[in-house]
């Protein structure tokens, strides 16, 4: 008589564990939808972690929407009138290339890089949000007619945007801030968007 | 290291320990030419503007080593009291300078302008010539810019007929 609980508690247990797999989804479409999901999770990371880096002001000053040219890390404008110019190199005797030249110049503090421009008109940033960005980004009518690929080669192999890690010093000779995220994350936060399908989470 | 370069149509071989040092300091200190100026050292007044490869540059910010196997005009090369370029011509007649020790920077950016834009208009002036001066004789340098436009403008008429 003392067994009878035990039986009892022992065969609601199996009734119950059959009901519970019972109404489970089946095995396979469970682990697609997990697939999924973490596919979603890694390309919103990899977004997030590009986004911080192009809404930096070492990279959002020289994408401005107003033709002028941002520098420090108050993105004012930049000094004695700058602006954009016919070919996105400043004035036509007055240019970029007047003051920066391929590399920093640690003893005046003018920053350099190869091919040191302002972005084209068609790629300015300024005061659009991540989205609207990432948009402009993608669209090939906005973007120099890059195709993926060529937008993985130019933002993680191009001089001028990895400049952006070594930015050198100010006027002051203090070192200039460098983006959120470090340049080896940055890089493969990149091919991991891409390789995602350069998903726009708000979309 | 060894740098050579074109100073003034002539060639020059410079021994510099640090490929890094301004080119204004070689020019200065190094091959005598005193006519540029240091002014700020951040490339900001346009003081020590010469030409590279006829292009305005700031020299207070520009290595020598880029300097290698090119050409390099100071206020020096210019022109001379015989034979002055127009802009020095038209900074005389308009009796420019004050102090005088931006006039030489504020000069190259001139000649640099003239090469690419031959007749300038205020605009112009305003976009491209954006030294600094600080006895304010941005008035005078105007005239005279205008000035030197038109004094280049006949020199070229005069070299063709001649020619």
């Amino acid at each position: 008589m003392k067994l009878k609980p035990f039986y009892i508690f022992v065969s609601l247990f199996v009734v119950g564990a059959i009901l519970v797999f019972a109404s489970s989804p089946k095995i396979s479409g469970y682990s697609s939808l997990e697939n999924e999901v973490i596919r979603e999770a890694k390309s919103d990371d990899s977004y997030n972690k590009v986004m911080d880096v192009l809404t930096h002001q070492r990279c959002m000053n020289c994408h401005p929407s107003d033709h002028i040219p941002k520098q420090g890390d108050t993105s004012h404008p930049h000094y004695f009138g700058m602006a954009r110019g016919e070919d996105d190199h400043g004035f036509k005797a007055t240019s970029c290339n007047t003051c920066h030249q391929s590399e920093n110049n640690l003893n005046s503090g003018v920053p350099g890089a190869p091919h040191w421009a302002l972005a084209p008109a068609s790629m300015a940033w300024e005061g659009l949000t991540r989205a609207q960005i990432a948009e402009r980004l993608l669209d090939k009518s906005m973007n120099g007619n890059r195709s993926h690929q060529e937008l993985i080669e130019h933002m993680t192999e191009d001089d001028l945007v990895l400049w952006a890690w070594e930015p050198g010093v100010d006027a002051d000779g203090e070192p200039r801030t460098i983006p959120p995220v470090s340049k080896e994350e940055f890089k493969k936060a990149v091919e991991i968007w891409f390789a995602n399908g350069a998903i726009i989470p708000s979309k | 290291m060894e740098i050579s370069l074109t100073v003034n149509g002539v060639l020059k071989t410079v021994d510099i320990a640090d490929e890094n040092t301004p080119l204004l300091w070689v020019l200065r200190d190094t091959l005598d030419l005193k006519g540029t100026k240091f002014g700020c050292g951040k490339a900001a007044c346009g003081a020590c503007t010469l030409h590279v490869d006829g292009e305005a540059v700031r020299s207070c910010s520009y290595p020598v080593k880029f300097a290698e196997g090119k050409k390099v005009t100071t206020i020096e090369g210019l022109g001379d009291r015989e034979n002055p370029h127009p802009v020095q011509q038209a900074w005389i007649e308009e009796i420019v300078p004050q102090c005088g020790y931006c006039q030489p920077g504020f000069m190259m950016a001139t000649a640099a302008l003239l090469n690419k834009v031959p007749k300038p208009t205020d605009e112009d002036i305003d976009k491209n010539i954006i030294n600094i001066c600080r006895c304010g004789t941005y008035y005078r340098m105007r005239k005279a810019i205008h000035k030197a436009a038109d004094l280049q403008a006949e020199k070229l008429t005069n070299d063709s007929k001649e020619a």
